[in-house]
């Protein structure tokens, strides 16, 4: 009896092992990603790519990605057909892939969907976004810091709240160590169009901006300044190999950490859908090395910014913040709410441009 | 010493030509598959690929159908200006215009039945379509510009238009501050055909090409419009009203435009956005001329065109190969195509040298 039992055990364990190893093996991951623009722009393509590679270089977990494809219809068939294809994983790195994503998740119940920068969900659908402009915030101290003729020029793409925040937040940034510091907006109404985006810096030359910072994904901007001999800030990754004399620094995205979380939490089945806005804190949004250019003493106090940021200790949209009309927007004392950051659509005071 | 002889033929190819297209195209896959194996690709394994993505299930079908109303829509539509000469490059203008006209009428009416608020869509939607292409038929017949130009340009005025409508007073209040409208209510949206992703633009599609179809063949004034494409001066000279005809064709050809923008904001999109936008009336263009301004190899181009498009997806999704590949592929068919045309109307011969 006790002799049958004991060969039950092991029977028992053998099966147990077999069926978890065998489990095991068939974790392994598909992932796909669907970027906007081409993954060779140093820009925000580029830096989701660079996220997918550390994703790669996980055990058990195979990737791809379709580049290039338009928000709207087209996002929708790409992200389907990633699902046809037994994807596990999709990950859709911009907002117009959010309601094309909404109809797939539904249609496919077993696949983990993850949208950036977007704020619907669904039981199968997450979404996620950095606080880039804890970066922005940085990298408006370190501009203010070095221009001269308190005019910094800012190359935006286009007026919805995420490049708004982030105009704002360089602002606030550049102000709080120059009082005198003026940002100058011009809007191109792109994405990534390298001529339209250098062109745009340009103008901002010629009303004697000598700091160019950039929202959109081509290094145009940053060339002109060079060529200008002025300084720049780049966004996205490093952009200092397309102006070195110019690139002061850049706020960066360091997906690869939050997407390996991501792909670990699938893995161990502990996925569930959420929507979550990391800072600063979590290294998925910093700012790229300095140029030799910016002094020691403006590293330390950016680096001494940056420590707080991360302990939490301050934010960047406290009040009292004042529009451009001169209007309190956001009261003493009072500590922006993210459904306020999410809709921003006004400027902060000491903007030159609108909102349009 | 053997010389080389090219002379016209007498009569055209005919239905022969279909020969010259088809070994025009397979020479732009040959090319294209050339260059998948000089960056390292299988090239066999990637057209395979290709086709199995544009052509080899029922959703990659149904993919490309989709894909390729709107190009058809636009093509045919262009092809009519084109016929008389008149080149109009302002489809994606007279498409974009198509979308605003069915979203005014869909954000105004969103409690009317479909049976209401459809056909007024369709109606604004022609109208918005037909007008920007009215524009540049009128300054080109009053003032001397050139079409060409003008239409182009105007295809930048509507796309302005479009982002200053979703950014402002079209802009959704729930969408926090993203340029875009509300979607539409559902009576407003073009549905599906039975159980498949196609909506029912595909038929839409089918009666506008009969109706191309018939009013050039059956119609006095489409008659005429044959006539004078295919000479101006003879049909000025035999008294034709060749001003109002190509009032006539840019209106048209906006109209069809028009349509496929409705189609395209009511069926796909469900409202109005910026990346409505994709370039649907300049490919229109290409296909217009890859298939000989022909209802009915307008058709088969746009599907292999859209159906190109859709493929190269699955292209970059098995063997990683970039998305400019698609581009470049476009590029060749349209180069060989075009330059088979050549054969079509001249001949070769060789000769002995004496």
């Amino acid at each position: 009896m006790v002799n049958k039992m004991r060969i039950f055990k092991v029977l028992l364990t053998i099966t147990l092992l077999l069926g978890l190893s065998s489990n095991l093996a068939a974790k392994e991951l598909k992932v796909g990603f669907v970027y906007v623009s081409p993954v060779g722009d140093a820009g925000w393509s580029y830096a989701h790519d660079m996220g997918r590679q550390a994703v790669e270089a996980l055990d058990g977990v195979t990737t791809s990605y379709v580049e290039a494809v338009p928000e709207g219809p087209d996002a929708e068939r790409v992200i389907q057909n990633m699902a046809r294809k037994d994807y596990d994983v999709v990950f859709a790195t911009s907002f117009g892939y959010m309601d094309p994503m909404l109809k797939v998740a539904k249609q496919f119940p077993d696949t983990v969907f993850m949208h950036c920068s977007g704020f619907k969900t669904a039981k199968n659908m997450g979404n996620y976004f950095g606080r880039m402009y804890q970066a922005r915030f940085l990298s408006g101290m370190v501009a203010g810091a070095m221009t001269e003729s308190d005019i910094i020029g800012y190359a935006a793409a286009f007026p919805i709240p995420e490049v708004i925040r982030g105009i704002n937040a360089f602002t606030l940034g550049a102000q709080s160590v120059n009082e005198d510091a003026t940002v100058r907006v011009v809007w191109t109404k792109t994405w990534y169009d390298p001529a339209t985006e250098k062109e745009a810096a340009k103008s901002l030359l010629d009303v004697g901006a000598d700091v160019i910072a950039q929202h959109q994904d081509s290094p145009g901007p940053q060339e002109a300044a060079q060529e200008k001999g002025v300084y720049s800030i780049g966004y996205n990754s490093d952009m200092s190999t397309f102006a070195p004399k110019a690139h002061l620094t850049a706020p960066v995205w360091n997906w690869g950490p939050y997407y390996q979380s991501v792909i670990k939490e699938v893995q161990e089945g502990t996925w569930k859908s959420e929507s979550v806005w990391p800072g600063i804190e979590t290294g998925i949004v910093g700012l790229a090395p300095f140029g030799d250019m910016v002094p020691q003493e403006i590293r330390d106090m950016v680096a001494a910014k940056k420590a707080e940021l991360v302990a939490g200790t301050t934010d960047v949209f406290t009040g009292p913040i004042k529009d451009q009309q001169g209007k309190v927007r956001i009261a003493e004392g009072v500590q922006a709410d993210d459904k306020t950051l999410l809709g921003m659509t006004w400027f902060v005071e000491g903007i030159v441009g609108t909102t349009k | 010493m053997l010389h080389l002889k090219i002379s016209k033929r007498q009569d055209p190819l005919g239905w022969r030509s279909c020969f010259v297209i088809f070994g025009a195209v397979a020479l732009a896959l040959f090319f294209s598959a050339l260059l998948l194996a000089l960056r390292g690709t299988p090239p066999h394994e990637g057209i395979f690929v290709l086709f199995k993505g544009a052509f080899g299930s029922r959703w990659a079908i149904e993919d490309c159908l989709i894909k390729a109303i709107p190009i058809f829509l636009c093509s045919l539509g262009v092809a009519i200006a084109f016929r008389l000469q008149i080149w109009n490059i302002g489809a994606e203008g007279q498409f974009c215009m198509g979308a605003l006209g069915a979203t005014w009428m869909a954000l105004s009416f969103p409690d009317q039945p479909a049976w209401v608020v459809l056909p007024a869509m369709v109606i604004m939607a022609v109208i918005a379509g037909g007008l920007w292409g009215f524009i540049p038929a009128l300054l080109r017949q009053k003032m001397q510009t050139n079409e060409i130009i003008v239409s182009l340009m105007m295809n930048y005025i509507a796309i302005l238009i479009l982002d200053y409508l979703v950014y402002g007073i079209w802009k959704d209040p729930t969408s926090f501050g993203f340029p875009m409208s509300p979607t539409f209510s559902d009576a407003a949206i073009v549905g599906k055909i039975g159980s498949t992703s196609v909506n029912w633009g595909l038929l839409h599609c089918a009666v506008l090409a009969v109706a191309v179809w018939a009013f050039f063949r059956f119609t006095t004034i489409g008659y005429e419009l044959k006539a004078s494409g295919s000479n101006v001066k003879a049909a000025r000279y035999a008294g034709l009203p060749y001003n109002k005809q190509v009032f006539l064709v840019m209106i048209l050809s906006g109209a069809l435009a028009g349509w496929a923008g409705f189609i395209e904001a009511s069926a796909t999109v469900n409202r109005l956005q910026p990346s409505i936008m994709v370039g649907y009336g300049y490919t229109a263009i290409v296909v217009a001329w890859l298939a000989s301004l022909n209802p009915f190899y307008i058709g088969i181009a746009s599907i292999l065109l859209a159906g190109l498009r859709v493929g190269v997806e699955n292209l970059q999704l098995d063997l990683q190969v970039p998305a400019a590949f698609g581009g470049i592929m476009e590029g060749f068919i349209l180069l060989t195509v075009l330059a088979g045309g050549f054969f079509i109307y001249y001949r070769f011969s060789f000769t002995a040298k004496q």
